[in-house]
């Protein structure tokens, strides 16, 4: 197995996506001269040209709509979004238009169609550059939803995105291009969407996550291990379709669980999961599930006050503790 | 003020040209074929009234009443493989672009038998064997969505052209404006084609608008325009036919802006007059019916005695009635409909729906 980065093995889906199949093409602000501003993209213009590696001026509504519609009739585009804080603006294509079409169509328009691009907190970049909006888009039927955290996952669920005949929003953690990690050298490393990993046993806790936090979670993981608690940590991988099955067996084996996520608590997806394990779980829980989430605020600059307003190892081990009794 | 301005306006909607020559280009069939489609507009609609009068047809419920020059004009110059795409107000669209009107009326009515299968009703109607890509009812939100189908055309290198309809209201959205800077940067071949009714519910143009000549509105983006008169099918159809010439010979996008009048209410709730026009502006704007000046010259040109047009309309009514009956008599959809149609592919494990319903052994799965 090549050990490459999270960047690399994006950039490798897309790549071998765009060999193996000429409807896909990629399309966004700064992804073809630039190389990408976070340089995903990197090399694709020599490689596939103007036609099929295009730069678009900053119009989000406009050039995700341009997808949507070339979807329709049978192209397979891949949207970067420079960062989903701007995805804010197409979101009426994306909700509206994308999410739609086949139900609307009574099933006569499919919209195979990839929003991606980096996504949640970064570093003291503030409130309208920092923030993690996957329950805003798991709120929509029609749309799928993943966020990779390792580089086989970007490029196994990247490229199972692609070949999806629906709408699927794969969101990158904008803090983990640089992450290094062993991507399977098979030629067709998929992962499929809606398969969650147990990523460490454990059987007196169970840290449920995913996307970036799944890195908090195993580090809070380790410092329990200290006390003698092993606690299990499932990565959803996908948020819809969602891997309930894994989330029950996984609370059925230690009967008590934390949600760890990088977006507010509100109606977020942690709510979301909690409400499922008391639906259907209630009677193997030994404690509460609890949540770790970004403070309820705007993302703040100030070094400290962001620190304090990130989900931590401290607050996920807290949380934790707590529902274990122990503190 | 505005009233003054709204006169001024109103002028400068060209009256109906009446030169018979403008008609010698083309037979008579072909001629009769126009009438033919803008009454079937006509009396599908007056039908869908009563329909949504009794109840039959719930939601909302845009007519089209007094525009059918400029869908059946527009129409006409296009090859079956041409697309298009349109905002809500689209009974008439759909039937013109060739969808049947026992379907459209059954999607009215919600039914199975429905062009959407009874998902989509008045707003959404969509064909993709007829190349109809759907009414939109979000203002403005079809036009990228038409932007894109000219990507995929110039992508694929084909020579079709795509038709992108909206109100005059959508064009002061943001959507209007990216969209055609990007058709005319990458030169696609989309004719957007705005159908100035003169309001967007009761606000009229110049009462939203800063620049009351849409086809100006071209020229920021270096993009061909024209403006046509929208009560005038011929009128139309050269007009539009000059601009998919170019966008299929040149892959030019061009914007069109066709002055119309709506002759009901903006939608089935909202009185024809009374709040933001008055009964003597209807009736006066009335006067220049698309259908009555296109029989008047028709008639004048010896190319339709009153024989044919009598058989014509029966032929259209009795199209009408038989859909309304096709309608009356198609199936509510299934329940298991609910939920088919969400997503094109399941995924193999995971939940997808959250309502339990996956729990309940998976009947609406198939
Ligand atoms: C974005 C958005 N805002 C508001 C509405 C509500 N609305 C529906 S139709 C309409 C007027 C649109 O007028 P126009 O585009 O000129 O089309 P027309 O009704 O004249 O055919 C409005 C405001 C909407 N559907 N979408």
């Amino acid at each position: 197995m090549a050990v490459i980065t999270y960047r690399e093995a994006l950039n490798q889906a897309l790549v071998e996506e765009m060999e193996r199949d000429p409807d896909v093409f990629l399309m966004g602000e700064e992804v073809a001269l630039y190389n990408g501003a976070y340089k995903v993209s990197k090399g694709l213009l020599d490689r596939f040209g103007e036609k099929r590696v295009v730069d678009t001026p900053i119009t989000e509504l406009g050039f995700a709509g341009v997808g949507i519609g070339a979807a329709m009739v049978g192209l397979r585009p891949v949207i970067e979004f420079m960062t989903f804080n701007f995805s804010i603006l197409a979101l009426d294509q994306v909700f509206n238009s994308a999410a739609k079409v086949h139900y609307m169509s009574g099933g006569q328009f499919k919209c195979p169609i990839v929003f991606r691009g980096p996504s949640g907190a970064a570093l003291q970049l503030s409130a309208q550059h920092s923030q993690a909006l996957e329950s805003t888009y798991a709120h929509f039927p029609g749309l799928k939803l993943c966020t990779p955290a390792t580089p086989a996952d970007a490029k196994g669920l990247l490229k199972s995105a692609i070949r999806d005949d629906d709408p699927v929003v794969v969101m990158e953690g904008e803090l983990l291009y640089a992450l290094k990690g062993e991507v399977p050298d098979a030629e067709d490393h998929l992962v499929p969407l809606g398969v969650a990993e147990v990523k460490q046993e454990g059987r007196d806790i169970s840290i449920i996550t995913h996307g970036k936090m799944v890195h908090v979670a195993l580090q809070a993981a380790a410092r329990l291990e200290k006390d003698g608690i092993q606690a299990e940590v499932l990565d959803l991988r996908s948020l819809r379709p969602l891997d309930m099955d894994a989330v029950l067996g996984s609370v059925r084996k230690t009967n008590r669980a934390v949600y760890v996520e990088e977006g507010w608590p509100f109606v977020g997806i942690g709510a979301q999961i909690v409400g499922l394990i008391q639906e259907e779980a209630f009677d193997e829980l030994d404690a509460p599930v609890l949540r770790v989430t970004q403070a309820d605020v705007p993302m703040p600059y100030s070094k400290g006050l962001e620190k304090l307003a990130k989900p931590s190892i401290e607050r996920v081990v807290a949380a934790c503790n707590r529902a274990l009794y122990r503190d | 003020m505005t009233d003054a301005r709204a006169a001024e306006t109103s002028r400068r909607v060209e009256p109906a040209r009446r030169d018979g020559k403008r008609l010698a280009g083309l037979d008579a069939e072909t001629l009769h074929h126009l009438l033919y489609q803008m009454l079937l507009g006509r009396r599908f609609e007056e039908k869908s009234a009563e329909a949504y009068a009794l109840g039959k047809v719930g939601g909302f419920c845009h007519l089209y009443i007094g525009q059918e020059a400029v869908t059946v004009g527009a129409y006409s110059v296009l090859r079956p493989d041409d697309y298009v795409i349109a905002a809500y107000r689209d009974h008439v669209q759909a039937l013109a672009k060739g969808i049947a009107p026992r379907e459209v009326m059954a999607e009215l009515y919600g039914r199975s038998g429905g062009c959407s299968k009874g998902k989509g009703g008045s707003m959404h109607m969509y064909s993709a064997e007829r190349r109809f890509l759907g009414g939109w009812g979000i203002v403005g939100g079809q036009i990228p969505l038409g932007t894109g189908v000219g990507w995929a055309i110039k992508y694929r290198g084909e020579d079709r052209v795509c038709l992108c309809f909206m109100g005059e209201a959508a064009v002061n959205q943001g959507a209007f404006h990216e969209s055609l800077n990007m058709a005319a940067l990458w030169k696609l071949p989309v004719i957007y084609i705005v159908e100035n009714n003169r309001f967007g519910m009761g606000t009229a143009w110049e009462r939203a608008s800063a620049l009351y000549d849409i086809a100006q509105k071209g020229g920021a983006y270096d993009m061909p325009s024209a403006t046509a008169d929208g009560m005038d099918v011929l009128a139309v159809r050269e007009v539009v036919g000059e601009a998919v010439e170019r966008a299929r010979k040149e892959s030019v996008p061009s914007l069109i802006e066709a002055r119309c009048y709506r002759f009901m209410g903006h939608s089935m709730s909202d009185p024809v007059h009374g709040v933001y026009r008055t009964k003597e502006q209807v009736e006066e704007a009335k006067e220049k019916d698309p259908i009555r000046i296109f029989i008047d010259r028709l008639k004048e040109a010896e190319v339709l005695s009153d024989e044919a047009l009598k058989k014509l309309d029966e032929r259209v009514r009795g199209e009408v009635e038989e859909a309304a009956q096709f309608a009356e008599g198609s199936p509510e959809p299934a329940p298991e409909e609910l939920y088919r149609d969400v997503y094109a592919e399941l995924p193999e494990r995971g939940r997808i729906f959250f309502d339990g319903r996956e729990e309940a052994g998976g009947a609406w799965r198939s």
